[in-house]
């Protein structure tokens, strides 16, 4: 048994099409990338936003002065 | 060449090696632009320096013996002796290894395993940064780039190899055979090293070094991606016959192959190179919360997890890949450095080393059951196989040697720099002619502006 359909190379090529493992599966990798991408999304947006509230308070104006003259 | 199509073919293949060599350079241009950006200015000459000589000292230590190791270790010691016949087309005083108009891909074949070399080396380099002598980096050079790298190619990446046949072990673009070896390489030799001074406060708590410049580190981690383009289409054989192969295939029907001479595409490994890079990136900026380093090293850790079975995943699969090696491996660096107090100055071992570990692994599981080789009596992927395998890379052919040779150079007081010169700088111990001249013509411009005497014209 192959995770890939093929356990030997016994093979005509021009018979033979898609070689991934888990041919048949192809509908639930992509549930997969896409919680995987939408997952990103939603860490992403609750972290900087976190980060910016966070910052907004850490304001000093001599060093915010200071940031602006060094351009 | 007989007939239009084989000399077509033969053309071809000598072309497209050519262009991933100078490809792969690129991999060179960004090692050098990451450790300058990640050493302080003090060190910069020297860091440039040690790394650029890796490549005249690898390139002619592959061409004496390196190369002659890859075609006559496939089986030895242990499953045979050496293979003379292939080993003697490919010594140095061979026809085969110069000018040669019957023989147009030795060259460039040599060539491409050639800057494998140079990548393995340069790994090497980058963790030992701002605290090594040069002599004893360039010793280690060429032992990973032109002994302990080609011996691991020609058991693990080699279509006759020992450990392709009896473990079933598949590694298509190298996340052992270059990444796991040179992570396990640099260990072993910043073990014995010994982290820069400050790294660690008093009660052993790490401490941050910064870059000095971030732009460099960014631009040349960009040129390795690049570079690495070229190294996984030089992985592959471009176009063959199944009467080339002389495997179990049947039909006519041509192809690209892996280094096994088993099919893939390069169509599969774009896919595959882009997915995994993209997994690895999103990965990285989520596990370091957006540390900008760790994101750009993690999106080359996610190619490099999903390296070894990349000519056959899913692009999904791919993608993911990457994103779980890079999470493991970005526990396992900061894991490592808390408990062991290692100082990888460039994330290494981490990166290469580890991910390569990882990646390995996890083909065995994904790849179970596929055919590791085109001919008869080959065992098949699987876990264990693979197992062993990143243990033989990164331990026996990587760390050990490393750790060995190490322990002599430091028992010999040639390894690590003296205390005063780390402090001081390494550039202006060993170039400090350099530095006394711009002392000088700095003050002659000083005292000219201040009315003192002008120079002559």
């Amino acid at each position: 048994m192959s995770t890939i359909g093929y356990d030997s190379w016994a093979v005509d090529l021009a018979e033979v099409g898609a070689v991934y493992p888990f041919q048949g599966s192809e509908g639930l990798m992509v549930v997969l990338g896409v919680a995987f991408w939408i997952g990103w999304h939603r860490i992403q947006f609750v972290r900087e936003g976190a980060h910016l509230d966070k910052a907004k308070e850490m304001g000093d104006k001599e060093k915010i002065s200071a940031l602006l003259e060094k351009y | 060449m007989d007939g239009n199509l084989n000399a077509l073919t033969t053309v071809f293949t000598e072309f497209y090696y050519w262009v991933t060599v100078v490809f792969m350079f690129l991999i060179h241009v960004g090692f050098c632009m990451y450790e300058v950006g990640a050493s302080r200015h003090r060190n910069h000459m020297h860091t440039l320096m040690k790394n650029i000589m890796i490549i005249p000292l690898v390139t002619v230590t592959f061409f004496f013996f390196g190369w002659w190791i890859y075609w006559s270790f496939p089986n030895f010691p242990f499953f045979g002796g050496l293979n003379h016949d292939a080993g003697a087309a490919n010594l140095p005083w061979s026809e085969n290894m110069g000018t040669n108009l019957s023989d147009r891909i030795t060259g460039v074949f040599w060539a491409a395993f050639l800057l494998f070399s140079w990548t393995a080396a340069s790994i090497v380099s980058g963790a030992v940064i701002e605290r090594i002598r040069s002599s004893a980096l360039w010793v280690h050079a060429v032992m990973i780039g032109s002994v302990f790298w080609i011996i691991d190619a020609a058991w693990g990446w080699h279509a006759e190899g020992w450990m392709v046949k009896y473990l079933g072990y598949h590694d298509a673009y190298a996340s052992g055979v270059i990444h796991a070896i040179a992570g396990g390489y640099a260990l072993g030799v910043i073990m014995v090293l010994g982290p820069r001074l400050g790294k660690f406060a008093a009660d052993g708590t790490p401490r941050d070094i910064p870059p000095h410049n971030p732009w460099m580190l960014t631009i040349g981690i960009f040129l390795i991606y690049s570079g690495f383009w070229g190294f996984y289409a030089a992985c592959n054989i471009p176009a063959i016959s199944p009467e080339g192969i002389g495997g179990l295939l049947t039909g006519e029907t041509w192809t690209a192959t892996n280094i096994y001479l088993a099919p893939t595409s390069l169509s599969a490994i774009t896919f595959n190179f882009l997915m995994s890079l993209s997994g690895g990136l999103m990965a990285a900026y989520v596990v370091s919360k957006g540390d900008a380093f760790w994101t750009f090293s993690g999106g080359l850790a996610g190619i490099i997890t999903a390296s070894a079975g990349n000519d056959l995943y899913h692009p999904i699969q791919a993608m993911l890949v990457g994103a779980v090696g890079v999470v493991i491996v970005y526990k396992l660096h900061y894991w490592v450095e808390r408990t062991f107090k290692i100082d990888d100055a460039v994330g290494a071992v981490a990166v290469h080393g580890y991910s390569g570990i990882v990646g390995l692994i996890i083909a065995g599981f994904l790849l179970w059951g596929a055919p590791s080789s085109p001919y008869e009596g080959y065992a098949t992927v699987n876990p264990v196989g693979q197992t062993i395998g990143a243990v033989i890379m990164f331990f026996v052919l990587g760390f050990l040697p490393a750790f060995v040779i190490s322990k002599m150079q430091a028992a010999a007081g040639v390894l690590r720099i003296p205390l005063e010169v780390e402090l001081q700088g390494l550039d202006y111990a060993e170039h400090h002619a350099y530095e006394d001249a711009k002392a000088e013509i700095i003050a002659a411009d000083k005292a000219a502006l201040n009315g003192g005497t002008v120079p002559a014209e």
